[in-house]
């Protein structure tokens, strides 16, 4: 099965982003006027390589021997077993190079970036893996690497940032704000808006100012394409459910995606409950969010009163972040998939039921979407199938995990 | 005519450069707000841009950034700041435009936002994440209530969205004269000649320069190749370093008219 080899850009089936990156009334372009035309030009630049064959072989060739490309899909039995209801499948991004979906998307804007001409990449990261990708594709393609991290998760994923240095990376940690994952998308639009004439911003998820939300779903979509058609062989037939984390949503978009035509597929995002849905203690968008917008794109926005951006928390520094993509924004309004969240303690759980079932250690990101899974397969029949994107590996995890988890053993 | 307007029509009469100070509402703390603006209208400011802080301020540089987050710390909110705004208004008749992002804008809701902002006795209004393409409504209640709408042009703005961005200013035209964020810099761009002309073919509005001014020359160099000089994050930091010192205002106002004087030394020549 070479699933690589067939046209991966095809054209949208959707009506969405329109030309001013809008999804219905979210998303767009909203930066100060220096990016702007940086904006423009990545636009013009994506617009060409999608089109290019050239460009998606080398996309391709990357994604097939690099990332290890197509990522199994596989029944995790023994927990479907145990819940008692659905059949559960993993889509199993965790197997993917550096343990996380994140490198397609990394390691394609950086082609990009060399295509541009450009050669300096600048890029954000919260749980690291992110900057981890990012930092793996410029050692692969020869690109100079700066990248933004708040203090904060600095702390909570200490052994990320050494990877990154291992990896030819800087690590610039930033002290402002909340020290997270949002002040190291400030201080990453800063350092771009000052060097862009030789430096690409690969943003890491399906948010930002337009083209970025589109750019990273497209390069994300795979995932479903490969899921859809991997389902198929192994099951004969389409899923009833997809579930999937939701932080900024890229991995959720990148599963989605090629199944919003197949109208009977239910979809559910979790975002992260934290510790309780009061306001600092969560990042549940949907929830506890209100239309606003940050970082350049129109979404649901976790903000008080007067528009001033709250804070958040998660276990799982992937899905600790005030706003969600536009794309997500949109499909939530529409109805066309339903978004929930799962807490803390919960996402614990999940984390360690998968790993004494399956002997696959999750991500805490992922560990929300098992967490949902959790509840609602005992709710259907065996019949049933749950696709799940198991889209992290959970190592990265483990040292933080286990200040919570040893309390329980 | 709105205050700004005005303002540029006595500046024309006088043939005298403009200069523009910016200031963070309720930095270094709320108390201080109006002995900043009167210190500013003492020593000759001609406008003064009052920015609301935001908490996420992506376009400003460390030391706007630092401000914002004091002030939002004090309790510093939109509200406010326009009330703060309208009990100036009842000392000084030094024209107010508005520095914001464009999420405590929506939050609000544009026309309300708009609405209060006139009718605190502010002039005009200058988002900063707000490109001339998703104005629309913006622009429209701003005109409706009596504001000037300020944008900016950056050195790597096409002469296409030039035109497009000077049609829908108002007031005068904000060009960044550098890449990068706000704050002060050792040397000014020396093509700054060109890149004002460039946006003078578009458009009669005064040209206004900022980002990075922070000293006497600049001021006199940027004031010889434009309409005017504004200058922002220089005075946030004398603020930070002097505001609640004895005789601080004594010595913030010589610091702000040693500016002053420098643009207003340069004569608008007559052809």
């Amino acid at each position: 099965m070479n699933i690589l080899l067939e046209n991966l850009f095809t054209e949208q089936k959707t009506p969405y982003p329109d030309d001013k990156g809008r999804y219905g009334e979210f998303g767009g372009r909203f930066v100060p006027e220096t990016l702007f035309v940086a904006l423009e030009e990545l636009e013009q630049v994506f617009r060409s390589a999608r089109e290019d064959s050239e460009f998606q072989k080398t996309f391709q060739y990357y994604a097939h021997t690099y990332i290890g490309r197509p990522t199994p899909l596989f029944h995790a039995r023994r927990l479907s077993e145990h819940l008692g209801g659905a059949q559960i499948y993993f889509k199993r991004e965790d197997l993917a190079h550096t343990g996380a979906h994140k490198i397609n998307n990394a390691l394609g804007q950086c082609l990009l970036t060399q295509r541009m001409g450009k050669m300096r990449v600048i890029a954000e990261t919260g749980a690291g893996q992110h900057g981890v990708a990012t930092a793996t594709a410029c050692a692969l393609l020869g690109l100079e690497c700066c990248i933004y991290m708040g203090t904060e998760d600095m702390e909570r994923q200490r052994l990320n940032v050494f990877r990154m240095k291992l990896l030819g990376a800087q690590v610039i940690g930033v002290d402002s704000g909340s020290k997270t994952l949002k002040d190291a998308i400030n201080e990453a639009l800063r350092d771009w808006s000052l060097n862009i004439k030789n430096t690409h911003y690969v943003l890491g998820t399906v948010h930002g100012p337009h083209p970025f939300p589109w750019i990273c779903r497209e390069f994300q979509k795979i995932i479903g394409i490969e899921a859809r058609k991997q389902i198929l062989e192994q099951a004969k037939r389409l899923p009833n459910l997809l579930v999937a984390c939701v932080g900024g949503g890229s991995n959720a978009i990148g599963l989605f995606y090629e199944f919003l035509k197949d109208k009977d597929i239910e979809m559910v995002g979790v975002e992260a409950g934290g510790k309780s849905l009061v306001p600092g203690m969560h990042a549940a968008r949907f929830a506890g969010g209100s239309f606003g917008m940050l970082h350049g794109s129109q979404s649901y926005v976790l903000q008080d009163e007067f528009g001033q951006i709250g804070n958040t928390h998660s276990v799982s520094a992937g899905l600790d972040y005030a706003s969600v993509g536009p794309e997500h924004a949109w499909l939530y309004k529409s109805g066309r998939v339903k978004y929930t969240y799962a807490m803390d303690d919960e996402a614990l759980e999940a984390f360690q039921l998968c790993a004494r079932l399956e002997g696959i250690i999750p991500a805490l990101e992922s560990s929300h979407a098992i967490a949902y899974v959790i509840k609602e397969a005992p709710q259907r029949n065996s019949d049933q199938i749950i696709l799940v994107n198991l889209s992290g590996r959970g190592d990265k995890d483990v040292e933080h995990a286990s200040k919570f988890i040893e309390l329980e053993v | 005519m709105n205050r700004i307007e005005k303002k540029f029509e006595e500046l024309r009469q006088k043939r005298e450069k403009a200069f523009v100070a910016y200031i963070t509402a309720g930095h270094p703390s709320p108390d201080y707000f109006e002995d900043i603006m009167l210190a500013l209208d003492e020593a000759g400011v001609d406008i003064v841009e009052v920015g609301i802080p935001f908490s996420d301020p992506v376009g400003d540089g460390p030391v706007i950034q630092e401000a914002s987050y004091r002030s939002l710390q004090c309790g510093t909110n939109p509200t406010k700041v326009l009330n703060w705004v309208s009990n100036i208004r009842k000392k000084t008749e030094i024209p107010i435009l508005l520095f914001t992002y464009f999420n405590p804008i929506l939050a609000q809701g544009i026309p309300s936002f708009l609405k209060t902002s006139a009718q605190s006795g502010a002039d005009g209004i200058l988002c900063v994440d707000l490109p001339v393409e998703e104005a629309g409504t913006y622009k429209l209640e701003a005109e409706k209530n009596g504001l000037a709408t300020v944008f900016l042009i950056a050195p790597n703005t096409p002469e296409e969205r030039i035109k497009l961005i000077t049609q829908k200013s108002s007031g005068f035209v904000y060009y960044v004269s550098r890449l990068g964020v706000t704050g002060e810099k050792d040397t000014i761009a020396n093509d700054l000649a060109i890149s004002v002309d460039r946006i003078k073919k578009y458009t009669q509005l005064p040209v206004l320069v900022g980002f990075g001014i922070s000293r006497p020359e600049h001021a006199t160099f940027v004031a010889t190749v434009s309409d005017g000089v504004i200058v922002g994050s220089a005075f946030v930091r004398d603020l930070n370093e002097h505001a609640g010192s004895s005789q601080w205002t004594t010595h913030f106002i010589q610091y702000v008219k040693s500016l002053v004087d420098a643009t207003k030394k340069v004569k608008v020549s007559t052809e």
